[in-house]
């Protein structure tokens, strides 16, 4: 589950393409255009490798941190059905951040250095999971929204140029629509069960409506950034567009199930076909993002315990004489 | 098949006893989840505990037809006193080389106990059990590798695998508490009993200890840990079945 990646905004405006040899730069750009994937050991730019690492590297992330406020609810899960598949689920992503990490290696960065970045908080991962899963109905409400929104995020990036993200990507997705069924099945339980039940579903969805909204990024600045990025297909479609995409597909289905929706302002426009609502608080996803959410703390301490409790376990695993090898793909 | 009243009860202590074992451990190994020492660990602990939590499932099904509640309330509305796992599903995870060492002696355990259970009168438990010991296999595989890479690799894992088997030894016995009802298992062809199973069992592990480099304490200091089997648990049993429950709980009629 992830969202898109999120561009530093302040990052110096410099042109991506400074110091490039401009005839290897057409060339790269002409295969791209033409629809070709890159591969590992094709020649690539600077700032195209640079952008890949770290947007693979905050998705491999979000798949094991991600893993957390849902791995919480294993061991809680009502009945033998949803145990079985939330284990199931809550592994997946873990296996996905096995591929990515494997899919970021391929341009050079150890999974040892990502992890690091990871705890030592220069890395990001997506924003929603700084968010507590409260009760049951939260888990069932990530499994069926946010996985939504990850799959929107995914199908589109997955016509990217990059070949082994692309590749990564193509599997990840056709596991996460088993997730959207699951969360989907579990949501349906809960909307049509008692009124507890609903409560808690209703609660959930109140309280995850504003993450939801956060998920696919803010709006873009247009900006020569965006452009070349979009040029290279390392980002594939605006924040707004993604956002779009979701609320055209999952607001009626949500409406279905006779949930509210906590915007008052949410509509589709009939004359313009676009839907309208309530800017959510972007000065709030600045802060979580930045590392004051409810949970940034606590899930960076989680992971920290793993890497440091694990670590004589992978050192068992290290032979003195081999090198570290750059995977293929 | 008919059973008199003694045959039913010594059969479904049985069934109960492998059930809540595989529940328990399942449970336990799904705690691994996002904290692995490595993400493969993570993956592969969970595919463990998918298994052993839906070979109790069906387990706890043979039960429902011989007249106990329905799978879901077994394993998530009883009382930890009317559990029959042994303590050593019961503890916490701890560190990864306690985790391990508990499920290379309890696989191990289970796989020559589903071997012995394939030729079982008991028809239901002899089909799941020829099942079962395919997907065992991949457990027992998954913790001899790394037993015998860990126990060998450097200084620190093989001591700390040492001390582990030493913590632990004691705890994996307590799997082969025999039950009041072991004569007339036997005698109905429904399992051999407990003391076949951990000769065999001990047979089996000694060689792959030895491999790893590893040893067991000395057979004069073993103090198995009994009780498990007669409902008398560890501190740790309460706070895992609460939790497991506290859903489950929270509506009575509700489905989810």
């Amino acid at each position: 589950m992830y969202g898109n990646a999120q561009i530093d905004p302040k990052e110096k405006a410099k042109s991506l393409t400074d110091g490039e040899d401009p005839v290897l730069l057409a060339e790269f750009e002409a295969r791209v255009s033409a629809g070709e994937k890159v591969e590992p050991k094709d020649w690539m730019p600077a700032a195209y490798r640079k952008q890949l690492i770290r947007m693979i590297e905050q998705h491999a992330h979000s798949e094991i941190i991600g893993a957390l406020p849902e791995g919480t609810w294993i061991t809680r899960a009502p009945g033998f059905r949803r145990k079985l598949a939330l284990m199931a689920k809550v592994q997946d992503e873990v296996g996905h951040a096995q591929l990515l990490y494997s899919a970021a290696e391929t341009l050079g960065k150890t999974r040892e250095d990502m992890i690091n970045d990871l705890i030592n908080g220069k890395s990001k991962y997506s924003n929603v999971f700084n968010y507590p899963a409260m009760t049951w109905a939260d888990t069932a409400i990530i499994a069926w929204l946010i996985d939504a929104g990850a799959i929107i995020n995914q199908v589109t990036n997955s016509k990217g140029s990059y070949g082994p993200y692309c590749r990564a990507l193509e599997r990840i997705c056709s596991e996460e629509s088993f997730h959207l069924k699951y969360g989907h099945d579990n949501v349906v339980y809960l909307a049509t069960g008692t009124p507890q039940q609903r409560d808690m579903v209703q609660d959930a969805l109140n309280r995850w409506w504003t993450p939801i909204m956060h998920f696919h990024g803010p709006p873009d600045k247009i900006s020569q950034h965006t452009e070349v990025l979009m040029k290279w297909k390392v980002k594939m479609a605006s924040n707004d567009d993604m956002r779009h995409k979701f609320l055209e597909e999952y607001v009626p289905k949500i409406w279905d199930l006779g949930l509210t929706i906590p915007d008052p302002n949410l509509r589709k426009n009939p004359d313009t076909g676009v839907w309208e609502y309530t800017e959510p608080d972007w000065e709030e996803f600045k802060r979580v993002i930045n590392g004051d959410g409810p949970c940034n703390k606590e899930r960076l301490q989680v992971r920290r315990w793993a890497e440091e409790k694990g670590a004589w376990v992978r050192k068992a695993l290290l032979k003195a004489e081999t090198k570290y090898t750059v995977p293929l793909a | 098949m008919a059973y008199n009243e003694q045959e039913l009860a010594a059969v479904k202590e049985f069934l109960y006893k492998i059930a809540d074992d595989q529940l328990i451990i399942g449970h336990r190994n799904s705690e691994w989840t996002g904290l692995g020492p490595l993400v493969e660990e993570d993956i592969a602990f969970s595919s463990i505990a998918q298994d052993k939590i839906g070979q109790a499932q069906h387990i706890y099904e043979i039960l429902h037809n011989l007249g106990e509640a329905d799978a879901d309330t077994i394993a998530f509305t009883r009382d930890a006193s009317l559990f029959k796992c042994c303590h050593l599903t019961e503890y916490p995870i701890g560190e990864y080389d306690f985790s391990l060492v508990r499920n290379f002696f309890f696989n191990h355990a289970e796989m020559l106990r589903f071997e012995m259970l394939a030729s079982s009168s008991l028809e239901d438990l002899a089909k799941l059990a020829k099942k079962y010991r395919g997907e065992i296999k991949y457990h027992v595989m998954h913790s001899d590798t790394w037993i015998k890479q860990l126990g060998k690799a450097n200084e620190e894992s093989h001591n700390r695998m040492q001390a582990a088997v030493n913590n632990t030894i004691n705890l994996a016995l307590g799997i082969f508490e025999e039950s009041d009802s072991a004569d007339t298992l036997k005698s109905m062809g429904v399992f051999e009993g407990e003391k076949v199973l951990q000769s065999r069992w001990l047979e089996t592990i000694l060689p792959i200890l030895e491999s790893a480099s590893l040893k067991l304490p000395e057979s004069s200091n073993w103090q198995p840990a009994y009780g498990g089997r007669k409902g008398v648990h560890t501190e740790f049993l309460q706070p895992l079945i609460y939790e497991m429950g506290e859903v489950f709980r929270l509506d009575p009629k509700a489905e989810w």
